[in-house]
């Protein structure tokens, strides 16, 4: 039962993103739209509330001190930026002026991970979960796919505290149909016996699922769990799918140090021992142009890469070699 | 896919009772505004006194640049500034925003005589479990943001401006920071955002003592013509004499100007009031003895004329 890859949508999460922003913004007079000029928003008519369009140029320090300025003054702004921006060049403005307060103000972020590879390290977000995860308040979601991104952000937007969105820069296929999404919660998208999948964020769910495709072939049944909430993690939902058996592989467009596997094993590390190999990219800053699923495969984030793990851990069994 | 309803359960626009004011209640109401210049020097006095008291604490304290913002402060508060110690949160209330957060602790004397909390807060600044550190934390009553790593604060008040104008309300939102703090790149990245969006109700005063750490501001990494610097990124600038309560009054209640936001560039001297460390660099950080803090309260005590 392979998993084809479904044809990839004709909008991208950020466009998704966009497209509910507008939406939303007439009927909801708290919310501010707050642009770095991204380009995002072009040609997009906010009708009545366009007043609540404000873009203040390239100036991503000062996007998000404003930010927490009109969030302190009883508006809930959308800042918009690159996911590299928002996690580094900006990220002292987030801690003391946006996390410290715990304000309202929801990060969306685009271009992360490899989305954009062909711009080369500088626009690349690879640090961002680890970064964005260690505020106090801070909630970190992934989306993984258009649709989801549309039923995440309304659903964080009712949180009243900041958010991290996570979005790509092009369309990525759909993930099949599962459970509700639900933030905070854990989303199970295949059941399996033999080994555990944790996967964060759309070309890793689906290479997550391509691998569990591989395994069933050769008699190996895995859970698949999709994590689009980094912070707070589902750990319950990680310990109900670990069920007895020991190995956790994790698998995540980001750089291993820091992020969502180092989530999940500091999650579980701290209720009982267990093995969490981590898929992510290399410590190393990606030196080469490529297409997000190219960079990924290059980096060993890949259903080949994922299936051999989890059949070397199966192999070797609980209390086997390490 | 059905959503929840967007936004239920969302906090309130402003909280008027939150736990750190309950014990204000019995404050008789808003703080005075348009004190006499007698008036207004003798509660400059007393903010000095705080000041010095607290650097003669456990840690000592930001001497010089508190000592610098007293006039700034006190003119604000009582002159200037639409407040209510008893409801800090009051929507209609203008903010002041300390961008300079080494002045903590003239921000927090002001606030203790302007009615937000009793002087006995004072004497809890610095010691284990207290919110009074040597930077100001929203904890603190009538504290509207944490401030302290230079150059947040004009970003910030770039946001209350746009909020200001989104509401049609006449808040204002005055924005204090350091001359020193003005090396910062990110302070001209909101001051060139703030004039690009016409926040003509912002308004940032400049506390031009001439000093930082190492020494003068000119030596260390050179500002002037910061008049010309402000009005090139498209402000309106005033200058006054930073000790001068009534310059600074009509600086601060000036019309604001039609399009351009507003920068106070207010002449200061640090560490005003303790003569044996005024105009010092050195005066930045002390921790006074118990005598060096005698000789600071009776300077503090004979130049604001010897009354108390």
């Amino acid at each position: 039962m392979a998993t084809a890859l479904a044809p990839a949508p004709a909008r991208s999460a950020r466009e998704v993103y966009r497209d509910t922003v507008a939406a939303l913004l007439p009927g909801e007079p708290r919310l501010v739209v707050l642009d770095s000029d991204t380009g995002l928003f072009g040609g997009v008519d906010f009708g009545s509330a366009a007043d609540r369009y404000l873009n203040l140029g390239i100036a991503e320090h000062t996007l998000m001190g404003a930010a927490a300025g009109l969030a302190r003054e009883g508006r809930i702004p959308l800042v918009n930026t690159m996911g590299a921006f928002a996690s580094s060049r900006a990220v002292e403005a987030v801690k003391i002026d946006i996390a410290m307060g715990n304000l309202p103000v929801l990060i969306a972020a685009t271009h992360c991970g490899v989305s954009a590879g062909h711009l080369g390290p500088t626009h690349h977000a690879l640090e961002d979960i680890a970064v964005m995860r260690a505020l106090p308040h801070m909630t970190v979601v992934v989306p993984g796919d258009a649709a989801g991104t549309e039923e995440l952000l309304r659903q964080a937007l009712t949180l009243g505290g900041p958010v991290y969105l996570r979005m790509g820069r092009g369309a990525t296929p759909d993930l099949p149909a599962g459970p509700p999404l639900r933030l905070g919660r854990a989303q199970r998208l295949r059941e399996g016996t033999d080994v555990t999948l944790a996967a964060c964020g759309p070309y890793p769910v689906l290479a997550a699922l391509e691998a569990a495709d591989l395994l069933a072939a050769e008699g190996i049944s895995a859970t698949v769990l999709h994590l689009h909430t980094v912070k707070p993690l589902d750990t319950p939902a990680l310990l109900s799918a670990l069920g007895v058996r020991d190995t956790v592989i994790t698998v995540e467009e980001h750089w291993r140090s820091g992020g969502f596997g180092s989530a999940v094993a500091e999650a579980l590390s701290a209720v009982r021992p267990v093995r969490v190999h981590r898929i992510a990219l290399p410590d190393e800053f990606v030196p080469v142009a490529g297409s997000q699923r190219y960079l990924l495969e290059r980096g060993g984030v890949s259903a080949r890469e994922i299936a051999a793990r989890a059949r070397a851990s199966v192999e070797t069994g609980p209390g086997g070699p390490r | 896919m059905s959503s929840p309803p967007l936004l239920r359960g969302a906090p309130a626009r402003t909280d008027l009772t939150g736990p750190a004011r309950t014990d204000l209640a019995g404050l008789a109401g808003p703080a005075p505004r348009g004190l006499d210049a007698a008036e207004l020097a003798a509660v400059a006095g007393r903010i000095r006194e705080h000041v010095v008291a607290m650097c003669a604490g456990p840690e000592g304290g930001h001497l010089g640049g508190s000592m610098s913002l007293v006039e700034i402060l006190s003119v604000l508060y009582f002159r200037v500034m639409r407040h209510d110690p008893r409801f800090p949160g009051l929507p209609d209330r203008d903010v002041l925003l300390l961008s300079k957060g080494h002045g903590g602790i003239a921000l927090f004397a002001t606030l203790c005589e302007a009615g937000y909390f009793p002087a006995s807060a004072l004497e809890e600044y610095a010691r284990p479990g207290s919110h009074f550190m040597a930077h100001p934390h929203p904890e603190i009553p009538g504290v509207e943001i944490a401030s302290g790593s230079l150059g947040h604060g004009l970003a910030l008040g770039v946001g209350y401006a746009l909020a200001n104008r989104l509401d049609g309300s006449d808040r204002r939102c005055f924005v204090v920071m350091g001359d020193g703090e003005l090396q910062e790149g990110s302070v001209w990245e909101a001051a060139s955002v703030a004039s690009a969006h016409r926040l003509a109700g912002l308004t940032a005063i400049v506390d031009r003592n001439g000093l930082q750490i190492t020494g003068g501001t000119e030596t260390v990494n050179s500002l002037e013509p910061l008049p010309d610097r402000w009005r090139s990124f498209g402000w309106r600038v005033l200058e006054v004499d930073g000790h001068d309560a009534a310059a600074l009054t009509g600086a601060l209640t000036r019309p604001a100007d039609p399009v351009r936001p507003t920068v106070v560039l207010a002449r200061t001297v640090k560490g005003k009031g303790v003569p044996f460390i005024e105009g010092q660099a050195r005066s930045h950080y002390a921790r006074l003895s118990g005598r060096q803090h005698l000789r600071a309260l009776n300077a503090v005590r004979a130049s604001a004329g010897g009354e108390r």
